[in-house]
């Protein structure tokens, strides 16, 4: 699990000029921003081995930029075959009518080189063709098999440079990958980055696993396995593999989280029929109870200055949504429409809550003020549920699962994204099917 | 859906009001629970092993009262130690769905109990949706899935 502790040195060496360009991503972005991304050239090609030039970075790097930008929906990049200055000269001295000519707003050029340490360095800037200036600048070094990050990172820093706002690019999403028939099915943890690559399994499936969700730090794990069937709640360092059961209840344990400092494990604890709200420290292992209510209270959620928890709770007969203070005083409850509401999750500029809504048949994703006005629902489907939120508070990560026909047949669970602003869903590909995503925090943070 | 599962499937509706003192008090609401023979096994000859529920409800009807109650003098008699396995339907957040199945298996237990069974001779344990015993998104299997099944202990 060495693969996941690499380090990325920056080194930035110029920020300068004004914004001229900017996107505004509070509202839907109808208009992508036209860019041209060119391909990165390479400084000293004597250096690069064999197994760095089947890499093909000079391509693949800007690639994974372009993918990131394009879908976060506000980006449209120009197909490259259009481009007219060549690499090199587009990094070195960009001939800004020659890209206003194709119509790009904005254009990002890099160079790749080999240091005498055998480390990628990666040096990429921004144009602004408009007022014919650079924008951004940043240069990285890191081992040639991390480029992704790298290109993660640069997609970061011009997403930030142009919104104002921190990226989403450089993290990753814990998921669970389905398999086999609705009946019987195979259920394993997974970790890919945010764009699909580099999965990864945690689990081999020996035993059902449900709802993995990241530590602030992103190192951990905290997720539900029915080891031994004994269904409970888990940790799991991802550096190291190691994992451990959470706490030692004389029931089912479930619907785990941590709180906002990583310290503790917030989860419900099942018996004799009831569900309440429990935590427990993770260093010193103390338990507290923080809901003592005969209905089933469940998926519980930090505010992130970690004063407040929201949760579902069937306390009014169906299911709603409420917010309390971290110590379990005043219970509110926040969901007022008509339907039931479940998952509710708080977002991490501590704004909004997401949530599922469940009305008249269809599923819906939606977000709400945290004391439960301004409700909005994003998208109406068959089933989706368990929305996960982008670090920067952007975007929801969910699943959503198609109807069963005969036997079963049709039946399937994919990962969705889509922005608050309730545009810009997408799939995202998955080996296999997948739910219950859970999206970390930026790793270079 | 077959002929075979129409003529064993009879839809029970029961009326009931929603226990709510919100925005949504006082609504009636239609509810409906399995009361065919498909999926159903046997623990012992005339007990089957299975009661089914309304959605989103773990309170037991006449017939599943008269299930559990072969199935505690059963118990009682073979002396065998008993799971009691709680289910959901796919139509709710995975979660809740946990805490559902676990009401269920622990409603079956009490009247286990009340029946009496010791309580050391039953364990419970919740599947949520995660076990569905028929694949299909239709009313029929949903009713199906929405069950407590009771299994000898290995």
């Amino acid at each position: 699990m060495k693969k996941f502790l690499f380090s990325i040195l920056f080194l930035l060496f110029s920020v300068n000029a004004k914004a001229v360009v900017t996107i505004d991503i509070t509202r839907g972005n109808l208009e992508p921003l036209p860019t041209a991304i060119a391909d990165f050239y390479i400084e000293n090609p004597e250096k690069f081995s064999t197994n760095i030039n089947k890499l093909n970075l000079q391509e693949n790097l800007p690639s994974v930029i372009k993918n990131n930008l394009s879908r976060s929906g506000l980006f449209y990049v120009i197909d490259k075959k259009a481009y007219i200055q060549d690499p090199k000269l587009s990094h070195l001295k960009p001939r800004f009518e020659d890209w206003r000519l194709i119509k790009a707003q904005i254009m990002v050029s890099g160079k790749l080189k080999i240091d005498d340490k055998g480390r990628l360095r990666v040096e990429f800037r921004l144009w602004d063709t408009v007022s014919a200036k650079e924008i951004e600048s940043l240069a990285l070094f890191a081992t040639p098999t991390s480029w992704r990050r790298i290109a993660h990172i640069i997609s970061d820093k011009i997403y930030q440079r142009l919104t104002g706002e921190e990226g989403y690019f450089d993290t990753r999403i814990i998921y669970v990958a389905e398999s086999g028939p609705k009946t019987q099915r195979v259920k394993k943890l997974a970790i890919m980055d945010q764009d699909g690559a580099s999965n990864k399994y945690l689990t081999l499936g020996n035993e059902l696993v449900l709802t993995p969700r990241f530590s602030p730090d992103g190192r951990m794990v905290t997720y539900m396995s029915y080891f031994k069937n004994l269904p409970r709640v888990y940790l799991l360092n991802i550096e190291t593999g190691i994992q451990e059961v959470v706490g030692d209840f004389p029931g089912m344990t479930f619907a785990p989280r941590f709180s906002p400092d990583g310290r503790k494990v917030i989860m419900s604890f099942a018996r004799d029929g009831n569900s309440d709200i429990y935590t427990m420290d993770i260093e010193s292992r103390r338990v507290e109870q923080i809901t003592s209510h005969p209905a089933i209270d469940t998926s519980p959620s930090f505010s992130p200055d970690g004063n407040y928890i929201t949760f579902n709770s069937d306390r009014s007969g169906i299911q709603q949504i409420y917010t309390m203070r971290a110590d379990g005083r005043s219970v509110k409850r926040i969901s007022r429409g008509s339907g039931l509401y479940g998952t509710p999750v708080w977002s991490p500029r501590g704004d909004l809550i997401a949530f599922t809504k469940i009305h008249k048949g269809k599923f819906y994703i939606g977000v709400m003020r945290t004391d439960g006005t301004g409700e909005r629902l994003l998208t109406e489907n068959f089933y989706q549920e368990a929305p996960s939120w982008s670090p920067n508070g952007r975007v929801l990560i969910f699943y959503r699962e198609t109807a069963g026909g005969r036997d079963g047949k049709g039946a399937g669970a994919n990962l969705w994204s889509i922005d608050i602003t309730g545009y810009n869903e997408i799939k995202i590909k998955t080996e296999t099917d997948a739910s219950d995503p859970s999206w970390s925090g930026l790793l270079s943070k | 859906m077959s002929l075979a599962n129409i003529r064993n499937f009879t839809l029970v509706v029961v009326l009931g009001f929603l226990l709510s003192a919100c925005a949504t008090g006082g609504k009636r609401t239609a509810e409906d629970y399995y009361t065919g023979t498909d999926t159903v096994k046997f623990l012992a000859a005339g007990v089957p092993d299975r009661v089914f529920f309304a959605t989103n409800r773990s309170s037991l009807h006449s017939g599943a009262k008269d299930t559990l109650s072969k199935q505690a003098a059963y118990i009682k008699s073979s002396g065998i130690t008993v799971v009691v396995e709680g289910h959901a339907d796919e139509r709710g957040t995975r979660e809740y769905n946990l805490a559902l199945g676990e009401r269920r298996a622990n409603s079956v237990r009490d009247y286990l109990m009340s029946q009496g069974v010791s309580a050391s001779s039953i364990t419970v344990i919740s599947y949520g949706k995660e076990r569905p015993v028929n694949p299909e998104s239709s009313r029929l299997a949903w009713s199906q899935n929405r069950r407590a099944v009771t299994v000898k202990a290995k």
